[in-house]
């Protein structure tokens, strides 16, 4: 099936990012380029505090970098003279540990954006919400606090929370660390069938290898801290996949060629020995 | 198998309105186990009987027992003048009552909102902080002669002396409270496209929720400790003035009576306080209460 969606293509140009913790420079990225096409599911890969997290939380705006420029649809987000992104909802982030906020039911929480956007009255972003959390399962538990209900429902109901507000690029920060085997396996069906449905474009951190190949379009290997793009694999089965997709020769080979590049990262980072950056 | 078919039927629908009440009242009765608190109650009284009125231990004999308090506080015609049908007895309670109303109700109404300020905005803090944590120290008792010579009568130095000690207790809780909320849910409020009052009003504040009523919970408490201190220094009414005119008197009874009211006032009104934060946070009990809390 073509990809009729036209939104949210991300280029991030050489970008460079220092942190500066007491006085000591620390490189988290470094000349870091990777250009991302309008609807693609993207895929990060790479050893866990190598940066990756510095990059994404560039792209929404919750930190500066420090050289290069980042573009959304051929706009500016950041870049010279402009260190830090603003935040916007055609950004939206899953964060790594979920932010559902506690003390609103679900339902509240998906209403959040477009009522706090003025993009629509209370009763309307309630009744919206309510349908999209429907659609995606969970109709008996829109009146419930995330901490009623399960991890996968509560982090598919902040996917929900993310998508009503239509945004152009989905930015999911290892959303499924947590969970057992089962329960990601569950999630990764749904998040595959929402991404079927809506084809926004979605950028995935993550260092589980199997997910990011039965997940993406594109998995993009990075080097191990700073943060460099090492190698871009091609992910070329097709779409709508399932779980027996895993176990086709394509995807084993794919998984070997993945598992070559990480593994070099993995072994530097882990002489390197250094701790893990936010 | 006979048993388990006459046991009664499991009842699988939650329980609503007044039935979710009795059912809450229960469980609150229940535990902890009530034998293990009337036993305790039993031996702490029966301590207390031992040393006044049984063996009458050498200083403890001028202390007034248990039998003789709970006899005058019962009777209609009190020895000494204070029992539950004499009016004076309400009018100490209802007087320190009203102080104490009024000075948590200021505390908390400037308390929680600086602490919220003061946990929200950088420059807020750096102009508060460092006055609120150097007169924190200054013990309740060293403001009474300043509280005397700042405010006229006996009312509001009094409710002065209580709202101070109060008020500290619940901006270092609410101003915590912001502190310890995950940096995630700002982060998350702005991405949805929150303006600063957005995040002020379903961030912050609900955030901060459960921190400020621990802390309020804490500063009833010392409100009632620095009222009673005052109305002992400065007063014409009240259960600390009470305690300290039986005193002054050589009336024992009256004191003891005065000290158990107070316990069992400020029970109550912490109680009420709890209730409260439970009514406003249904989210933090469901979650404990799903962890078996």
């Amino acid at each position: 099936m073509p990809n009729l969606n036209t939104r949210g293509a991300l280029s991030i140009r050489n970008v460079t990012k220092i942190y500066d913790p007491e006085g000591v420079n620390v490189m988290a990225v470094k000349d870091c380029s990777m250009e991302i096409a309008a609807g693609e599911v993207c895929m990060i890969v790479g050893p866990s505090g190598c940066g990756k997290t510095t990059l994404l939380n560039a792209i929404a705006g919750f930190h500066s970098i420090t050289s290069g420029e980042i573009l959304l649809d051929g706009e500016l987000l950041c870049g010279p003279g402009k260190p830090k992104a603003d935040q916007g909802a055609e950004r939206m982030v899953v964060f790594q540990n979920g932010a559902l906020f506690p003390w609103k039911t679900l339902a509240q929480n998906v209403a959040y954006g477009p009522r706090v956007q003025g993009r629509s009255s209370k009763a309307e972003a309630m009744e919206k919400a309510r349908d999209m959390l429907a659609e995606a399962g969970l109709g008996n538990v829109t009146e419930k606090y995330p901490g009623e209900v399960s991890s996968g429902m509560s982090r598919r109901a902040e996917i929900v929370r993310a998508l009503i507000n239509d945004p152009k690029v989905l930015l999911l920060d290892e959303p499924y660390r947590a969970m057992d085997a089962l329960t990601k396996s569950i999630m990764h069906e749904s998040l595959l069938e929402t991404y079927d449905r809506t084809k926004v474009t979605i950028f995935f951190i993550t260092h589980d290898l199997e997910e990011a190949i039965f997940l993406g379009d594109k998995v993009h290997i990075v080097t191990t801290r700073p943060c460099q793009l090492k190698k871009t694999v091609e992910v070329n089965i097709p779409r709508p996949r399932s779980y027996q997709t895993q176990s086709s020769e394509e995807f084993r080979h794919l998984m070997e060629e993945v598992n070559e590049a990480v593994h070099e990262e993995a072994i530097k980072a882990f002489q390197a020995g250094e701790r893990e950056l936010a | 198998m006979s048993q388990a078919t006459t046991a009664a039927p499991q009842q699988t629908t939650a329980p609503t309105g007044f039935s979710l009440f009795i059912y809450r009242l229960k469980k609150s009765l229940l535990t902890p186990d009530p034998y293990l608190t009337v036993f305790g109650v039993a031996l702490w009284l029966f301590t207390w009987w031992l040393l006044c009125e049984g063996l009458r231990v050498d200083r403890f004999d001028k202390i007034p027992g248990p039998v003789a308090v709970f006899s005058e506080l019962f009777s209609r015609t009190p020895f000494q003048g204070i029992s539950i049908f004499k009016s004076e007895y309400y009018e100490h309670i209802l007087v320190s009552c009203q102080r104490i109303l009024i000075a948590f109700g200021i505390a908390t109404g400037v308390g929680v909102p600086l602490g919220l300020f003061m946990g929200w905005s950088r420059r807020i803090r750096d102009y508060a902080f460092p006055i609120l944590e150097m007169l924190r120290p200054i013990p309740i008792l060293a403001w009474v002669p300043l509280s005397i010579l700042m405010f006229p009568g006996f009312e509001a130095p009094v409710i002065f002396l209580a709202t101070l000690a109060s008020l500290f207790v619940t901006t270092l809780n609410t101003m915590l409270g912001v502190d310890s909320i995950d940096e995630a849910y700002f982060r998350a409020a702005g991405c949805l496209g929150s303006s600063n009052w957005d995040i002020f009003k379903n961030v912050v504040v609900p955030g901060a929720l459960p921190f400020v009523f621990t802390g309020l919970q804490i500063s009833i408490g010392v409100a009632w400790f620095s009222l009673v201190a005052a109305e002992m220094v400065s007063g014409d009414l009240g259960l600390g003035y009470l305690i300290v005119d039986s005193y002054m008197n050589n009336v024992t009874v009256p004191m003891v009576i005065g000290m158990i009211t107070l316990g069992f006032v400020g029970w109550i009104t912490s109680v009420m306080v709890r209730m409260l934060g439970n009514w406003l946070m249904q989210w933090h009990v469901k979650a404990l209460a799903l962890q078996g809390r």
